[in-house]
């Protein structure tokens, strides 16, 4: 490709005016291709495919071919779902709505020929790409830590096998045993997260194991739905649980995973179970295709979701720079949409509204007792910012903490039929 | 006549033994006329101070209870669930649900179509209130004076809604409410008459109904999305 990148956005521009008007026939229809089948890019293909009835042909790259949702996947530890609920294939995307979905891993993107290559050798133009890959893991950012020592140390932050496994590790850990979380820092996926993971393992230590005992590891100073968490483990789960945060060393943390030892600001402890949650940056398809800025998180243009580095590329979920909006399953569903008609808008010449964004996390503290924290955002110049917000409040009645529960059980059933059909 | 008109004309309220700001309070109604109109309540309900559960259940001290406690009654699913969600009887929601149930407690079992006049409404709740603690006799009790809710205009309602419009809007609602209309924690919207459907959705936006999650969202709602939503969820096809 001689064009150089000006000059090739100028090209795209003639090419989308010419592309709205009623497809020729015989015409190749315009080409989307979607790399990740998560939260953000199952949602996005769905929609796309929905709505374009057919008008667009829509390729879906996914490595994995049941997607275990990390939502409800602390549910799935505690002993709430079975494994098999929150695993969901991609044959419904396939058969109901024309959804070519290829189990290939992405492997590099040539932005100027407009191709998306797989590590199965596959070349997948593209008029508009949309890269949802989720997260990595940033190296080195627990001393001591690397992808090898997952079994001994899981980090069940990509749910499936590891989170398999850091349940069965919870479920056997010797009578009286030390189970450690070394927490991550901001920006992470799923805020609250990690302290919903710790009142779940609470949960089943308290029944299997009550003199077991828990240790934070936290080099942040607060966190998300802390005083609920907090007032939820000294009700149910008490003398059980310790957070060391910053101002203790929480911020300068290594780990053997030989030796299964913790060294908090020169303290070693010896730990039976050890969940190792990295620092996130976004997944390395965004990094390898040049959308990632400074933070390894991919800059976004907050009314449409299209990338910064590319107007033809549009990042979802996780990977992306959202503002104030959490990295959640939520969320990156928020985005898909947006996304999906903006991509419809281009290529077909569909109406693009406004776009909108919203997001509810619920978090799940014992039996019965769920809370939630949630907003409404709306795009500005800069960024996504929010509009307004709620949280649930400490001291809240039992019954409704059991119907903000039964919500969440709902909301969980909405969300992956809105992304798998 | 049933107990003794409602006295209040213009009540200074005290507040936990010190003056606060003078709220003026007008009476509700007329007490004596909403005798006449309870003969339409009372084929279900009872009230008074042998009042057991019939068809519906006892009125006695509606004011300032919680929905759906009346202990053995066996509500209906949405009932139970605004009354956790923490919908509590007062003068604004029984005047709501009293104008048209369903827009209030979208699944109600109690088969009224509603009072449409304002003033019939009024009457029949100044009579409900003569069976309710009464600020009167207790300080703290919620005030009668009726706050001034903007209340919907035939304009408003008559808004047509763009259905494409709505279709867009709605994806932001499927995240968690399901398009095939499952309820299992999460209500069904789909099929609903579109004047119930606007009326609900205002009824969050003017936080009558509670729930935090529907007040957001419906709060940053335009007149013309409530109709565009209204259109599109009114009009699927199952
Ligand atoms: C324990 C835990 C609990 C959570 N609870 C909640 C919750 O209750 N509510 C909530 O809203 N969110 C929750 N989340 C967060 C939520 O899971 C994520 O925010 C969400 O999955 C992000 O969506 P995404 O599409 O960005 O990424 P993902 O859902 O991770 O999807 C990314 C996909 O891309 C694929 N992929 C990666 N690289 C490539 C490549 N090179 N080629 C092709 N495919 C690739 C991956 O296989 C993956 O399937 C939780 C997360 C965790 C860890």
């Amino acid at each position: 490709m001689t064009l150089n990148r000006r000059s090739f956005i100028g090209t795209g521009l003639v090419l989308g005016a010419a592309l709205s008007a009623p497809p020729l026939i015989g015409q190749a229809r315009p080409r989307v291709v979607i790399v990740g089948g998560g939260a953000g890019g199952a949602t996005a293909a769905r929609y796309i495919a929905k709505d374009s009835q057919g008008a667009i042909d829509v390729t879906l790259i996914e490595p994995t071919r049941t997607y275990y949702t990390c939502f409800f996947s602390n549910l799935y530890i505690g002993g709430f779902r079975d494994l098999a609920s929150i695993g969901h294939s991609y044959g419904t995307l396939a058969a109901q709505y024309g959804i070519n979905v290829v189990h290939d891993w992405a492997v590099g993107v040539d932005r100027d020929g407009r191709t998306v290559t797989t590590a199965g050798g596959h070349v997948f133009p593209y008029d508009k790409l949309i890269v949802a890959p989720g997260i990595d893991f940033v190296e080195g950012s627990v001393p001591g830590w690397d992808i090898s020592a997952q079994n001994r140390m899981p980090h069940s932050w990509k749910a499936g096998s590891q989170t398999q496994l850091l349940k069965a590790q919870v479920e056997g850990m010797r009578q009286g045993g030390l189970f450690c979380m070394v927490a991550p820092p901001d920006p992470f996926r799923c805020p609250p997260g990690p302290y919903e993971r710790i009142s779940m393992v609470a949960h089943v230590l308290r029944e299997r194991n009550p003199t077991a005992k828990i240790l934070i590891v936290d080099p942040k100073q607060s966190f998300s739905k802390q005083a609920l968490f907090e007032e939820g483990w000294q009700k149910h789960y008490p003398g059980m649980i310790q957070r060391i945060g910053p101002d203790f060393g929480g911020n300068n943390v290594s780990v053997n995973p030989e030796t299964m030892e913790v060294d908090i600001d020169g303290q070693v402890e010896k730990v039976d179970v050890c969940n190792v949650i990295p620092a996130q940056k976004a997944g390395r398809i965004a990094e390898l295709a040049g959308l990632t800025g400074e933070t390894g998180f991919c800059p976004i243009v907050p009314a449409t979701m299209q990338s910064r580095m590319d107007e033809d590329i549009h990042v979802l979920g996780d990977a992306t720079i959202a503002g104030d909006m959490p990295k959640s399953g939520f969320s990156a569903n928020s985005h898909a949409k947006v996304a999906a008609m903006q991509v419809r808008a281009a290529l077909t010449g569909s109406t693009a509204f406004p776009a909108r964004y919203s997001n509810t996390c619920w978090s799940l503290i014992d039996t019965d007792d769920g809370v939630k924290v949630g907003a409404s955002y709306a795009p500005t110049d800069e960024m996504i910012a929010k509009v307004d917000g709620f949280v649930s409040q400490t001291g809240e009645p039992a019954d409704l903490r059991k119907l903000t529960y039964e919500e969440s059980l709902g909301w969980y059933s909405g969300i992956v039929a809105d992304m798998f059909g | 006549m049933r107990g003794a008109l409602f006295p209040v004309l213009a009540l200074a309220l005290i507040g936990a033994g010190q003056a606060q700001a003078q709220t003026r309070a007008t009476a509700i109604g007329d007490a004596e006329r909403g005798a006449e109109i309870w003969m339409f309540c009372s084929g279900c309900h009872q009230i008074g101070p042998e009042a057991e559960i019939s068809i519906g259940p006892p009125l006695n001290g509606i004011f300032g209870r919680r929905a759906a406690t009346v202990a053995d009654f066996p509500y209906s699913r949405s009932m139970t669930r605004m009354g956790r969600d923490g919908l509590t009887w007062t003068l604004d929601t029984l005047d709501a649900y009293i104008e048209n149930p369903r827009v209030l407690v979208s699944g109600t079992r109690m088969s009224f179509d509603g009072l449409e006049d304002p003033r019939e409404r009024a009457d029949l709740l100044a009579f409900l209130r003569d069976f309710s603690d009464r600020p009167s006799n207790i300080p703290e009790a919620a005030p009668t004076a009726r706050a001034d809710l903007p209340r919907l205009s035939e304009d408003t309602l008559a808004i047509v809604g763009d259905r494409a419009y709505g279709e867009y809007l709605s994806s932001e609602c499927t995240t968690c409410h399901q398009r095939d209309g499952s309820d299992q924690g999460i209500p069904s919207i789909v099929f609903w008459p579109q004047r119930d459907f606007v009326l609900a959705m205002h009824a969050y936006k003017q936080k009558l109904r509670p729930h935090p999650v529907m007040q957001m969202m419906a709060g940053r709602l335009s007149d013309e999305e409530i109709a565009a939503l209204a259109a599109y969820f009114g009009t699927l096809t199952p």
